[in-house]
């Protein structure tokens, strides 16, 4: 069955850790937009949302860091982080392991896809169920691509991953939603936090809604980390959900910088 | 330069809830599973989180460590912008600031 939904968004732990801090005309608009993302997501019933983030050292480290990920688990666990400190509580997410496994060995055949039996949910995934599942009832499918620890995982190989992704997904009976989460360019947890550049942001975004393969892949990491920040490495999971629904036009439902979330918040879905 | 060695040192704290019991318990000895210098056990164990930063400590790992150790939010911005001010550039790693003044 083809996806039944796909969409993007932001996760910046200050998105809920640092709300109060946030101008609240802008802060509200971006949450509704999330939530208006959430309410089309549960329009589309689907049986289990696939969730491709880049997270932060909660389960991978680099003595045994995989270029891609799966969660292979009936239930996962988040946030690792502090409660108070995300303001978000922790809990118990559902998943589907025999789905995931399913999935899992059909990529096989063109990926050296890991699985993981336990995941901890960070911000990169927390944040995002936060808004668009807050009673957390579709079942959960972690997929993480390394953005943090060096060598990154290839934008092309991000994309590529995300098309045979969105293939498998295709052979499914199941209903399969998909969400990208990330940042653009951002600057997190350094002295420039706050810093966003909004240019190279919208340039990426353009490229994204026009599902622009060729400008998506034409990033170099050195032109990343100089223009986009370290954070501007998680690209690679906005690309993926492009590889996915590849040549589906997008629809950007909110960006602004918020520098206290310290990212240039997005949220967009895929007409498919 | 251990490195890779403090930064796992933090991971283990940030996740692993024994790791955490050892550091309230017996930081000395939790400290002795890891092959560290002696730089690197000072500002660990003071902590200095600005020297953290400037020798590469990726920040996805040092907010938290900072966290633990009682900093608020701008508190652990500004040890680091102080860190680059004592120590100078980072030495390693994707952390690297731009101009350390950041938009907040």
């Amino acid at each position: 069955m083809p996806l039944v939904f796909a969409g993007i968004g932001s996760h910046a732990p200050g998105i809920t850790g640092r709300a109060e801090r946030a101008d609240p005309s802008v802060r509200e608009d971006f949450y509704e937009s999330y939530y208006r993302l959430g309410r089309e997501l549960q329009d589309a019933r689907p049986d289990a949302l696939l969730v491709i983030a880049a997270e932060h050292f909660a389960n991978f480290f680099m003595d045994n860091m995989p270029a891609f990920c799966m969660g292979m688990a009936d239930y996962y666990e988040g946030p690792i982080e502090d409660e108070a400190w995300l303001a978000i509580k922790r809990r118990r997410i559902s998943g589907n392991a025999v789905l995931s496994q399913r999935i899992i060995e059909r990529m096989l055949a063109e990926f050296d896809l890991a699985y993981a039996q336990e995941w901890k949910f960070d911000h990169g995934i927390m944040v995002p169920l936060n808004f668009l599942t807050p009673a957390y009832d579709i079942p959960v499918i972690p997929v993480n691509i390394n953005c943090q620890g060096p060598p990154l995982t290839p934008l092309r190989r991000a994309y590529e991953f995300g098309r045979k992704l969105g293939e498998v997904c295709r052979d499914l009976p199941e209903r399969i939603a998909i969400i990208g989460t990330g940042g653009i360019s951002h600057w997190p947890a350094t002295p420039d936090s706050g810093k966003i550049n909004e240019a190279w942001d919208r340039k990426f975004l353009d490229a994204w809604l026009a599902s622009d393969v060729t400008a998506l892949t034409a990033y170099t990491d050195e032109d990343t980390h100089r223009d986009a920040g370290q954070g501007g490495f998680e690209i690679r999971t906005f690309i993926a959900v492009s590889g996915a629904t590849q040549g589906h036009p997008g629809e950007l439902y909110f960006y602004a910088p918020i520098p206290i979330f310290a990212v240039g918040c997005t949220v967009a879905r895929v007409h498919l | 330069m251990s490195l890779y060695y403090v930064q796992k040192l933090i991971y283990h704290l940030n996740r692993d809830l024994y790791a955490r019991q050892r550091y309230e318990d017996d930081f000395d000895a939790l400290l002795g599973d890891y092959d560290l210098n002696e730089e690197e056990l000072a500002a660990i164990k003071r902590p200095d989180i600005g020297l953290l930063y400037v020798m590469g400590v990726n920040g996805q790992l040092l907010m938290h460590y900072a966290a633990l150790r009682g900093y608020a939010w701008d508190e652990y911005i500004g040890a680091m912008r102080e860190g680059l001010a004592t120590y100078g550039q980072v030495r390693a790693g994707l952390y690297l600031t731009t101009d350390g003044e950041g938009a907040v």
